[in-house]
């Protein structure tokens, strides 16, 4: 019963700070919505039993994805006012693509049923008398290691590409070399040279 | 199990459907875009959470773990791109985005 009570307090919550990150004006609220939604999400993880991934999406999403967004929304000096300037004209087909998907995933979900034997069929079936993160834990480092590895890869491309992306040198800035500096010698830099009186230097 | 598998499905069409709306709706602004794509997969990770906990089935559950990681690297390099278009051309409106034709 109280279940039930908070599925529905989640849900509401998660859906109408859905429908305001794609509609308020502000993209910095924007991100602020988007982390209560990633709250409300974790909130139904967690009624559902999935309580490791609850605290990896508030971890994973709310501290580090949604951080990096509300750093960039904040750096980048943009006209966000100019951006929102075509919303009206996208707003009657993006009404009708989303009506018509809506109904679709409705009609699908409503003429859905388990088949019999899926019971059988499972990949992991949940140990009894064991938390959910112990269960999982047991799954993702066994049988399942190379999603596991998988992740791990698709992180480390991130990263990489992350990083090559946005290094940049700007040319127009003298830098230190202590290479060069170091490997500089005497008899490549100084000379002496033998100056008759009354005469000048040639460079 | 406490509350049912079509209510999870249910919440998770809707959600799935506002990212969609909202990439329609904000053509013009990648930074929404990209929130949209994360809403749209956060409903991918709902019915797989919910399918996992309907069968008692782990391997949801592992796969949502996947899905979380694939959004992170995709939000990443998704800014990371944003950060240097903004560099080069001092905008970030999809519609002039038309150099980046590798």
């Amino acid at each position: 019963m109280i279940a039930t009570v908070f599925f529905y307090m989640f849900a509401v919550f998660l859906l109408g700070s859905a429908l305001l990150v794609i509609t308020v004006r502000n993209p910095v609220h924007a991100v602020l919505f988007l982390i209560l939604a990633f709250f409300n999400a974790a909130g139904l993880f967690l009624i559902a039993g999935a309580e490791f991934l609850a605290m990896n999406l508030i971890i994973v999403y709310v501290g580090a994805v949604m951080v990096l967004f509300l750093f960039i929304v904040m750096t980048l000096d943009v006209d966000f006012a100019e951006l929102r300037a075509g919303m009206a004209e996208y707003l009657p087909v993006g009404l009708f693509v989303g009506l018509v998907l809506v109904v679709e995933l409705i009609m699908v979900f409503s003429a859905w049923a388990l088949a019999p034997e899926a019971m059988k069929l499972r990949m992991a079936p949940m140990p009894k008398d064991v938390t959910n993160t112990e269960a999982l834990g047991r799954v993702i480092y066994t049988d399942y290691v190379l999603y596991f590895q998988l992740a791990g890869v698709i992180l480390l491309v991130a990263m990489i590409g992350a990083i090559v992306l946005s290094l940049h040198h700007r040319k127009d800035v003298r830098r230190q070399n202590i290479a060069d500096q170091v490997s500089r010698r005497r008899n490549e830099q100084v000379a002496l040279v033998d100056v008759e009186p009354g005469q000048g230097l040639e460079s | 199990m406490a509350v049912g598998l079509e209510h999870y499905l249910a919440v998770a069409a809707i959600l799935f459907t506002i990212g969609v709306f909202g990439i329609f709706l904000n053509r013009k602004n990648v930074i929404v875009i990209l929130m949209s794509i994360e809403l749209m997969l956060l409903a991918v990770n709902i019915n797989l959470v919910a399918f996992s906990a309907r069968l008692g089935d782990l391997m949801g559950q592992v796969l949502a773990l996947l899905v979380l990681t694939v959004a992170a690297a995709e939000a990443a390099i998704g800014l990371a791109i944003l950060v240097i278009y903004y560099r080069n051309r001092g905008t970030i409106a999809v519609d002039e985005i038309n150099k980046l034709k590798g």
